[in-house]
């Protein structure tokens, strides 16, 4: 019987159990933040127990963490939150890229440029993003803080299999069309639970064609259709990125050898299977308050067709039949672990250059972790950033959800590279629009959403 | 974690159904660094006037039920966000069983993984539970599955597998570990590129 990529995996990590029951498989790699793993260490504690094995887990801060001035946290839990994790760490001997490491930033972004993201790999953190790391051909899910304690204990988590779910993404991507208006295009089109009890494998012409980062991205928002995880057959691009980064296998031409065996047979292994053609793709923007409710830039907002359409426009102050040219944009925000990474500012600083953010609009470039932000300066991109009107800061999770200072004032519109729009998340009252990096920053420089296929590139 | 075997005390009753987790602990109060004390916001909006100030008209806040560990609710208790705050809210009040008619899903799985005994009673028998006066006990009786009162006795249903849990004091992890010459032999497989 012909097997998915995610059957491979899988099997070679069940210590007991049979499929359909939960069974229990090991865990390669943990990610920790300062958010849900205070509780996980205090349960340890609690049993005197200790972490089976330290170097199988890593941690960082970057959920609460400052933009500005990072070594003065102003919100009391905030700064114990940033506190335990360090004394945690220490304590129980886990590996931490504290405040101001070179190391440090968002967990789904420091995972892959470390290396510590392999092919091959079952790796979990409590956070729903954790399906960034299955663009590397890995199984990678979040998990609930009792979790995170289980598997520090044990290195082990139960688990039932979950089905599987082919994404056959095929087709030559349009100019200004990017990996964000793929996901976001199969989303709004499948719904926000298409994905629901399924691990999804996104495969295709389209796919191979891609950056490490741009597959990261279509990963990072399986989330938001409903999948536990997303994940991409490893290739020469995956063993390209993973070769000489900092926690890579020494002996990288024998992993790479292992790593190969981890591909689906064929489609018929999957449980189900959509397909997607991305040749006549528009850049998507989202009008509501959840990620399937985005329409092409050039479409116009759809009817309300139930009680959560009228929620949503009430909420975002939109009417049905506006497009996305009349969102009035007052707020940017340009980062995340969707779209936080340099090939992200890079396509931004490009369409930035020679350019200013419009009159009365706040511009916020929070690089996805501190090696992103050195890079970027290295390549003179904060300058045009900076010169641009935009303000440049330290790395974090920032207004992607508002834990720390930044966050979107009440009623006004935000552009935003980041992947939810829910009521409240950039701030109470915020109102957020998706979309990918190229079209946030011609949002930034218009001042509202322009169809950047005609007006930009 | 503790066994529980018998547990004897006095009980509460807030017959409502879809008691959901914003109810049982506001969002405002998940920003924390411990297991323990989300007892004194527990059902907070119910709980408190706007003001701050104890709302009297509230049962918990009745003196009669100060003690009561034993509550006793409608159906499905705990809907709402996947949040082990509301079971650690609980816990840490000071409820040791919860009698509803049913509960969502995460609620109940997070209850499991807690030590909160989460058991299942039909309607006509909860009502009865709920009539009785405040400082009368009851006893829940895991090994026996059996609610026991003056004048009655339920009988429960429950997983085998979450009584085996509970009457010898397992959390996930003491189970998982007895496993550990499987994934010590397990560890020993995987390949090493180093
Ligand atoms: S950037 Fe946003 S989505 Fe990603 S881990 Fe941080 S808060 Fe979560």
């Amino acid at each position: 019987m012909s097997q998915t990529m995610f059957d491979k995996i899988w099997d070679k990590h069940v210590i007991t159990g049979k499929v359909g029951d939960p069974q229990l498989i090991y865990v390669d790699l943990q990610l920790l933040h300062e958010v849900t793993s205070p509780q996980a260490f205090e349960g340890l504690r609690e049993n005197s127990r200790k972490v089976r094995c330290p170097e199988r887990n890593f941690a960082t801060m970057d959920h609460n963490v400052p933009t500005v001035d990072i070594f003065n946290i102003k919100d009391e839990i905030s700064r114990k939150q940033i506190e335990t994790l360090d004394k945690n760490t220490k304590e129980f001997g886990v590996r931490l890229a504290g405040m101001g490491s070179d190391d440090q930033g968002i967990v789904h972004v420091i995972g892959p440029q470390l290396g510590l993201t392999q092919p091959g790999m079952i790796i979990v953190c409590g956070d729903s993003h954790t399906a960034t790391h299955g663009a590397f051909g890995s199984i990678a899910f979040g998990i609930g803080t009792s979790e995170v304690e289980h598997v520090l204990a044990t290195q082990t988590i139960w688990q039932t299999k979950p089905k599987t779910m082919g994404i056959h993404i095929h087709g030559k991507l349009p100019k200004g069309i990017f990996a964000k208006d793929i996901i976001m295009g199969i989303i709004a089109h499948e719904g926000v639970a298409f994905g629901t009890g399924y691990a999804v494998e996104y495969y295709g012409d389209t796919i191979s064609n891609m950056s490490m980062e741009e597959r990261m991205t279509i990963c990072n928002m399986s989330i938001e259709g409903g999948a536990k995880m997303g994940s991409i057959q490893p290739d020469q691009t995956t063993f390209d990125y993973v070769k000489g980064r900092k926690y890579a296998p020494k002996k990288i031409d024998e992993a790479i050898e292992y790593w190969k065996q981890f591909k689906t047979d064929d489609e018929s292994a999957f449980d189900k299977v959509i397909d997607f053609d991305v040749n006549n793709l528009a850049p998507f923007v989202s009008w509501g308050t959840n990620p399937g409710m985005s329409v092409p830039v050039d479409k116009p907002f759809p009817e309300i067709r139930n009680a959560d359409d009228k929620k949503a426009y009430d909420y975002i102050g939109l009417q049905p039949g506006q497009t996305a040219k009349q969102i009035p944009i007052g707020y940017v925000f340009f980062g995340s672990c969707t779209n936080g990474r340099l090939s992200d500012l890079k396509i931004a600083a490009q369409i930035l250059k020679g350019h200013h953010i419009a009159k009365g609009v706040t511009a916020l470039v929070v690089p996805g972790s501190r090696e992103v932000r050195i890079q970027a300066e290295k390549l003179g991109i904060d300058q045009i950033f900076k010169s641009a009107g935009c303000d440049w800061r330290e790395p974090g999770c920032s207004a992607c959800l508002g834990m720390n200072p930044d966050q979107v004032p009440a009623g006004v519109h935000c552009a935003s590279t980041s992947n939810r729009n829910f009521e409240g998340r950039q701030g109470a009252n915020a109102r957020t629009h998706l979309a990918s990096p190229a079209m946030v920053v011609a949002a930034a420089i218009y001042g509202h959403f322009v169809d950047i296929r005609k007006e930009v590139i | 974690m503790k066994p529980i075997t018998t547990i004897t005390n006095t009980t509460i009753p807030l017959m409502k159904d879809n008691i959901d987790t914003d109810q049982l602990i506001p969002k405002q109060f998940l920003k924390n660094i411990l297991k323990t004390g989300y007892g004194r916001n527990l059902f907070y909006d119910w709980r408190y006037l706007g003001n701050g100030r104890l709302n009297t008209d509230f049962i918990l806040n009745d003196p009669k039920y100060k003690n009561a560990s034993i509550l006793i609710t409608g159906d499905n208790f705990g809907c709402g966000s996947s949040r082990e705050h509301a079971v650690w809210a609980l816990k840490d009040y000071g409820f040791e069983v919860i009698i509803a008619g049913s509960y969502s899903d995460i609620f109940y799985m997070n209850s499991t993984k807690n030590g909160l005994l989460a058991i299942t009673l039909p309607k006509s028998q909860r009502e009865i539970l709920a009539r009785i006066s405040s400082d009368e006990n009851i006893t829940v009786d895991l090994p026996n599955q059996e609610v026991r009162c003056i004048n009655y006795k339920f009988n429960f249903e429950i997983d085998p597998l979450w009584k085996h849990k509970f009457v010898n004091g397992l959390d996930d992890i003491a189970i998982t570990m007895e496993y550990d010459k499987e994934i010590s032999q397990y560890e020993v497989t995987i390949p090493n590129f180093n």
